[in-house]
């Protein structure tokens, strides 16, 4: 039996305090990529409470994402984009997602990010995170980017860490670590940099700008 | 002197394109801000640091 708004909304008040839920609740964030990245993003953000989430992904779910995503194996064939909006939908069932299967590009990218307050970045290509992070800071320079770099391997996690690298550009990671050479991902380790990033967007949306 | 990545550097005069080449960046996989505001790609070539100015490179690395 899934609890009413009301009483969703009660308890997470009690939990986090009503300046906070209202701040959240009227609060969009957009999570480009929904990978181990984006989609524990996303989970984290839609358990905060934050009201309108943009979720883009071109993917389908796949066996070999399972070590760390936040799919099922039920799921496998399904769209990220559909397949993370259910997930979502069982754990805050009353958050507007707005989620879409598409490739973000230079040339769509604009329109599908202008509603959101807080732009995480998600992908797991270097070229796809430069690529974005460059047009998000050149075309939307009022939005506020929370990018990753550097979570591969099973180095230690004390190195995954939070850096504001201008006013509204901050990045997570241990800056360094690359799938492409590394070879390996781990869910403790990218989950650590995708709380990183989901706990930089709830401070942005709550107004807690330092780092 | 040129403050790159909250170091002190003696890179007055460069270009970002030679400043990313010097420190061996990928220009496809980083991120530059000079100054606090993004340089973009197309102006790597022309873009021109000069003393005090402070340059933040970020460098994407693959995984997510």
């Amino acid at each position: 039996m899934i609890p009413a708004k009301e009483e969703m909304l009660a308890a997470l008040k009690e939990r986090i305090g009503g300046d906070l839920l209202e701040k959240f609740q009227s609060s969009a964030a957009a999570v480009c990529g929904l990978g181990g990245l984006g989609s524990n993003i996303a989970v984290s953000l839609a358990r905060a409470g934050v009201g309108r989430l943009f979720l883009y992904d071109f993917d389908d779910v796949d066996v070999t994402n399972l070590n760390r995503q936040q799919y099922k194996a039920s799921q496998i064939g399904m769209s990220k984009a559909d397949a993370l909006r259910e997930n979502l939908l069982e754990i805050a069932p009353y958050t507007e997602i707005i989620s879409q299967k598409v490739k973000i590009t230079e040339d769509n990218a604009l329109p599908l990010l202008k509603d959101a307050d807080v732009i995480c970045e998600a992908f797991d290509k270097a070229e796809s995170k430069a690529m974005l992070c460059n047009l998000v800071l050149e075309k939307l320079p009022e939005k506020y980017l929370v990018a990753a770099s550097g979570l591969s391997g099973l180095g230690t996690g004390n190195s995954i860490l939070t850096r504001r690298v201008s006013e509204r550009f901050y990045i997570c990671g241990d800056g360094e670590s690359d799938v492409d050479t590394c070879g390996t991902l781990f869910a403790p380790r990218v989950c650590l940099c995708a709380s990183h990033q989901a706990l930089a967007a709830l401070r942005i949306l709550a107004g807690l700008y330092d780092v | 002197m040129v403050i790159i990545n909250g170091e002190e550097q003696n890179a007055a005069g460069l270009t970002v394109a030679e400043v990313l080449a010097r420190g061996d960046y990928n220009a496809a996989r980083v991120a530059v801000e000079k100054n606090g505001l993004l340089v973009p790609k197309r102006e790597f070539g022309g873009a021109v640091v000069s003393d005090g100015d402070v340059l933040e490179i970020v460098a994407f690395f693959g995984g997510g």
